[in-house]
């Protein structure tokens, strides 16, 4: 539980600015505690300038000599034997780390028939690749991949470990983690060193978005993140970068696993991925009814580009969940977004604030999409994009 | 800002909290694409039974929860604040049921009740005809005995939930010669020989609900189906009728309590001459006329009941008040959130004018607010010469 | 069959409100929900027993209030709600949490299947479900957005969803689950249901009932320490275009034509 020391508190009111969930306040210049708001999250010990604040009965966990583990990993992911792009952004990414830290990038590789990609990996920024090749890790299974980067950890002791936050890393990763017994952070935006400890300092949203945490993993390691695709940029490869490729046999008892992969389906996505798109049309609530939504489709269409949905548009049933952008779905930065009867609730600017223009068409002057529009249109989408539609065919003598 | 305190026991909050729910999160959602489609409520109907609200009124040796016309109408309430055609559909399974509960034999309730309650069958109620609207003395549709049978024929129209639901309590005519002493009330059921159902209506609203004909061509129905007592129909059909029309109102009320947050939402934020229509005292005399009234209405409706529920006896005169005063209300109301909405209160991409369009209904079905009238009147002239 | 399901109360984001000039939650007014997607993870686990048989419990870690979360999973038909609540179990990252509710499940007995929603709306992040299942030994399959089970009674076909598709899974229970909201509808509350959940009895489990070692738990069993919260900023460059919808149409289509959109 958190304590005040009422020698020390000056009442100056640090903590009572810095804490998220109003749980300490200055009353008669000291500060007091509401033990049931408190979530124990820190901030307000790091942020006292007195050191008045500690923790109580917290054991800190200096389990492992800290200094003992060195070298940035990043977990390469192949999906359907190419490398995906946020394997590229984390070596970009990497490679500052190390060089911040004066330690190398080690890409860990597993799959079947990969080997070829080692060399695309140094070509985009790792030192060293550890290529683990074997027909059982041809298809994707948690425990497999687990269990073989969990050894891997064991042996060679890297102080961070970054992967994808796709699909696949967000559900094998945390088994790696927990079998460590060490943090990790889930979905980071933002990464960087802090110089005097070497700590890795994990910035990732919550709240939907609403709120940016910057997280640290002090005692345990290696420091683990997953990291949001097209967040970061890659770095241009270049061909002539040499590394070292070293090959690692899976130890047998690592290779068996309880769930068994039937069949792997590509589902085709309406017009091209959304997450390539230049042009995105998304389509909200706004819309009202399904049968409107083909204004969309055919806006998205004109301009060469793909439709998007906000979570009220795929709630509705009018659009497939793959489409769906913001927090719970994909996050995507193209040339042009309009935002077509979408309110702009944060969940959903989270997922398309990266785009160069966006156009938003709203009837409610007020609605917060405004905030980040680039232009921005007030009136009913059923009304402006028949009218827009026909304005661009014009243009195009169509 | 506080709200009208009514008192609500914890399980009535709760019936009030679950009928909430499914108007918000399973009518509200699709009660536009219903209305255009005139398409009757299946999957809501499965919810509703899912959450137990059709043995709401039912004993509970028959599964159900023995509650009142009271907790009825926080229910339809709720449930019309989404869609009246909608609730209109659940109000008629009540309105046919009430007659196996009041007069049906121990076998006819252990028969039906359960069912309905369960929501496994839905019921419907069959008074109205072609030329016997409030005057139901003039039913012409017989029935006739003949050996261990009954022989009905004639046809019962605009019928809601017609052809879609199983069970069905209509009333006959026994012996003309005794009028409305004549009459004798019955429980058909879908698929008896010689019972069929005529064309779906096409109605200025309720669209959602279900309204045909029932037609009897030679039906032959044993005589365990008769309810109650030969010539007990027309008594059946207004003790009935007279635990059903608070429910009327309160659906009018949830009606116009949603006409009233659509116009109040609209005026905030519709900006003419540079300012929110709200802050114009044409629009905010209008908004609040309107939410006094439904307030009233409210009251009445809650205190009738209520009054119900305490067992009082003769409340034909309080539940025609209470559908009376609620229906005309929620049509002024409804009429005036189109006026506040303009020109969108006039497009169908504005949910008002469905609004507007049910609202008439409710001052014509359940005996129109004319016969409320001479309810009414009929019970001042009796009561004041008493005195 | 016996299910456990795995449930979070969060603030609604409908009523969630923020600082920005502190940077921080306003705590006030905010109500607390059962994270959305924990109640297809509900809904699963009810499927399952209505047609296997068997005992749905829920379980949820959280401060006292939490009670309600369990109350309203009751009201939805499942059979017993556990409160996992001590002082000591706050602070907790995805390491100490995924210890805690692992020592409640292997107190209540064999399981066959555990469940979770996808993530949590409040932390999104999505790594209880995997932790848990280590803890526990069992395997483990996010983001399930189909399900049956076999004939005999243990088996089961999945549906993954990933980016570019799905995959279909074939694995035997006991096993850990966790899934999406298009996986299923997720039922009403029945009154039956309500009236029942309002009397049950929801024990209350802490850390010693648990048998939980201290430092395991909470802030002082977390590896992850939060340093810092602000907002997010967005780049301000709007642009109100003005007039009628015309108007507005013809300025937009101006505007593409100097970006070289159009």
């Amino acid at each position: 539980m958190l304590k005040v020391d009422t020698e020390k508190c000056t009442g100056c009111g640090e903590c009572e600015e810095v804490c998220t969930f109003e749980a300490i306040c200055v009353q008669d210049d000291v500060a007091v505690v509401d033990q049931d708001a408190c979530t124990l999250c820190g901030i307000c010990v790091d942020g006292c300038p007195e050191g008045a604040l500690e923790f109580h009965g917290k054991e800190i966990l200096l389990a492992t000599d800290l200094n003992s583990w060195k070298g940035v990993w990043v977990v390469a992911e192949c999906r359907r034997e190419i490398l995906v792009p946020v394997t590229l952004e984390l070596l970009a990414k990497s490679r500052g780390l190390a060089d911040e830290l004066g330690t190398e990038v080690t890409a860990v590789l597993m799959g079947h028939e990969i080997e070829s990609r080692a060399q695309e990996l140094i070509s985009y920024g790792a030192d060293r690749v550890l290529v683990i090749d074997h027909p059982e890790l041809a298809t994707f299974t948690d425990e497999v991949y687990g269990n073989i980067l969990t050894d891997l950890a064991r042996k060679e002791r890297p102080e961070i470990i970054l992967a994808g936050a796709t699909a696949m890393g967000r559900s094998y990763i945390p088994r790696v983690a927990t079998i460590l017994k060490t943090g990790l952070t889930a979905d980071c935006t933002g990464l960087d060193i802090r110089a005097e400890d070497r700590a890795l300092l994990q910035t990732r949203p919550a709240f939907g978005g609403n709120l940016l945490a910057t997280i640290v993993c002090p005692g345990h390691r290696p420091q683990m993140a997953t990291v949001r695709p097209h967040v970061m940029r890659a770095n241009t490869p270049d061909p002539g970068r040499k590394g070292d490729v070293i090959r690692v046999l899976p130890e047998e008892d690592l290779l068996s696993h309880r769930v068994q992969v039937l069949e792997s389906v590509k589902e085709q996505a309406e017009g091209p991925n959304l997450s390539e798109a230049d042009v995105i049309v998304t389509a909200g609530r706004g819309f009202e009814q399904e049968k409107n939504v083909n204004l969309a489709r055919e806006l998205a269409d004109l301009l060469g580009g793909t439709v998007g949905a906000t979570r009220a548009a795929v709630d509705a049933g009018w659009l497939p969940g793959r489409t769906q952008i913001g927090q719970t779905g994909v996050t995507v930065s193209p040339k042009l977004y309009v935002a077509c009867g979408v309110s702009g609730a944060i969940q959903h600017i989270v997922g398309m604030q990266g785009s160069e223009i966006i156009v938003a068409i709203n009837k409610d002057a007020e609605a917060p999409i405004f905030d980040v529009a680039t232009y921005g249109l007030v009136g009913d989408v059923k009304e402006i994009l028949p009218l827009l539609i026909r304005n661009i065919r014009k243009e195009r003598g169509l | 800002m506080t709200q009208v305190n009514y008192f609500l026991t914890e399980e009535q909050q709760m019936i009030v909290d679950l009928a909430w729910q499914i108007a918000v999160e399973k009518i509200i959602p699709v009660r536009a694409k219903l209305d255009e489609a005139e398409e009757f409520p299946w999957d809501i109907m499965k919810d509703m039974a899912q959450a137990d609200l059709f043995g709401l009124y039912i004993p509970e040796e028959y599964g159900g929860f023995a509650k009142g016309c009271f907790e009825n109408c926080l229910a339809v309430e709720q449930l019309a604040y989404g869609c009246i055609a909608v609730t209109t559909t659940f109000a008629a399974s009540a309105l046919g049921g009430y007659p196996i509960l009041l007069f049906g034999s121990d076998e006819q309730k252990a028969r039906y009740l359960p069912d309905i309650t369960s929501g496994k069958r839905l019921v419907a109620f069959g008074l109205t005809e072609a030329n016997a609207g409030s005057d139901a003395a003039r039913i012409q549709t017989t029935a006739v005995e003949d050996g261990d049978d009954w022989i009905i024929n004639g046809t019962k129209q605009w019928i809601t939930s017609g052809g879609e639901a199983e069970i069905y309590t209509i009333i006959t005519m026994t012996n003309r010669n005794k009028g409305a002493r004549g009459a004798t009330a019955f429980i058909l059921e879908k698929g008896d020989p010689g019972f069929s159902f005529g064309k779906k209506e096409r109605k200025m609203g309720l669209n959602a609900s279900s309204t045909r004909e029932l037609v009897f061509n030679e039906c032959r129905i044993p005589k365990d189906r008769m309810l109650g007592k030969k010539g007990q129909g027309f008594i059946i059909a207004m003790r009935t009728l007279d635990l059903a029309r608070p429910g009327i109102g309160a659906m009018a009320v949830g009606l116009a309590q949603a006409a009233l947050d659509e116009a109040v939402k609209y005026a905030r934020q519709r900006i003419q001459f540079d300012q929110p229509i709200i802050s114009f005292q044409a629009i905010q005399h209008m908004l609040a006329d309107m939410a006094t009234r439904i307030e009233a209405s409210r009251a009445l409706v809650y205190s009738v009941a209520r009054t119900i529920d305490a067992g009082a006896n003769d409340v034909a005169k309080l539940s025609a008040m209470a559908k009376l005063f609620a229906t005309d209300m929620a049509m002024q109301v409804t009429t005036d959130a189109v006026q506040i909405l303009g020109g969108y209160g006039y497009m169908k991409s504005y949910p008002v004018e469905k609004m507007m369009r049910d609202a008439k209904v409710l001052q014509i079905y359940e005996g129109t607010n004319q016969i409320m009238r001479n309810v009414i009147g009929k019970a001042l002239n009796k009561e004041y010469a008493k005195k | 069959m016996n299910i456990v399901v795995c449930i979070k109360q969060v603030p609604d984001a409908k009523t969630v409100r923020f600082d920005t000039e502190k940077g921080t939650l306003v705590r006030e007014g905010v109500e607390a929900v059962i994270n959305p997607f924990d109640f297809h993870a509900l809904e699963a686990g009810l499927q399952m027993r209505d047609t296997y048989g068997g005992e749905v419990t829920v379980l949820s870690m959280g401060p006292p209030q939490a009670e309600n979360a369990l109350r309203e999973a009751l009201s939805l038909g499942a059979d017993k709600g556990i409160l996992l609540s001590d002082r000591a179990f706050a602070g907790a990252d995805t390491l100490a949490t995924t210890y805690t509710l692992a020592k409640a499940i292997e107190k209540l007995g064999p399981v066959d299947l555990v469940l979770c929603g996808k993530q949590a709306i409040d932390g999104d992040t999505a790594q209880v479900g995997p932790g848990l299942a280590v803890r526990l030994g069992l395997p483990h399959v996010t983001c399930v957005s189909a399900l049956s089970v076999l004939d005999d009674g243990k088996t089961m076909h999945l549906r993954r969803v990933n980016e570019d598709g799905y995959d279909m899974l074939e694995l035997e229970m006991p096993a850990l689950l966790t899934v999406l909201a298009s996986l299923n509808t997720s039922r009403l509350p029945s009154l039956k249901g309500k009236m029942r959940a309002r009397k049950a009895d929801i024990p209350v489990w802490d850390a010693q009932k648990l048998g939980a070692e201290p430092g395991r738990i909470g802030l002082a069993g977390s590896a992850t320490q939060v340093v810092s919260t602000s907002l997010p900023t967005f780049e301000a460059r709007q642009e109100m275009l003005e007039g009628s919808a015309e108007e507005q149409v013809e300025a937009l289509v101006f505007r593409f034509k100097e970006a070289g959109i159009l």
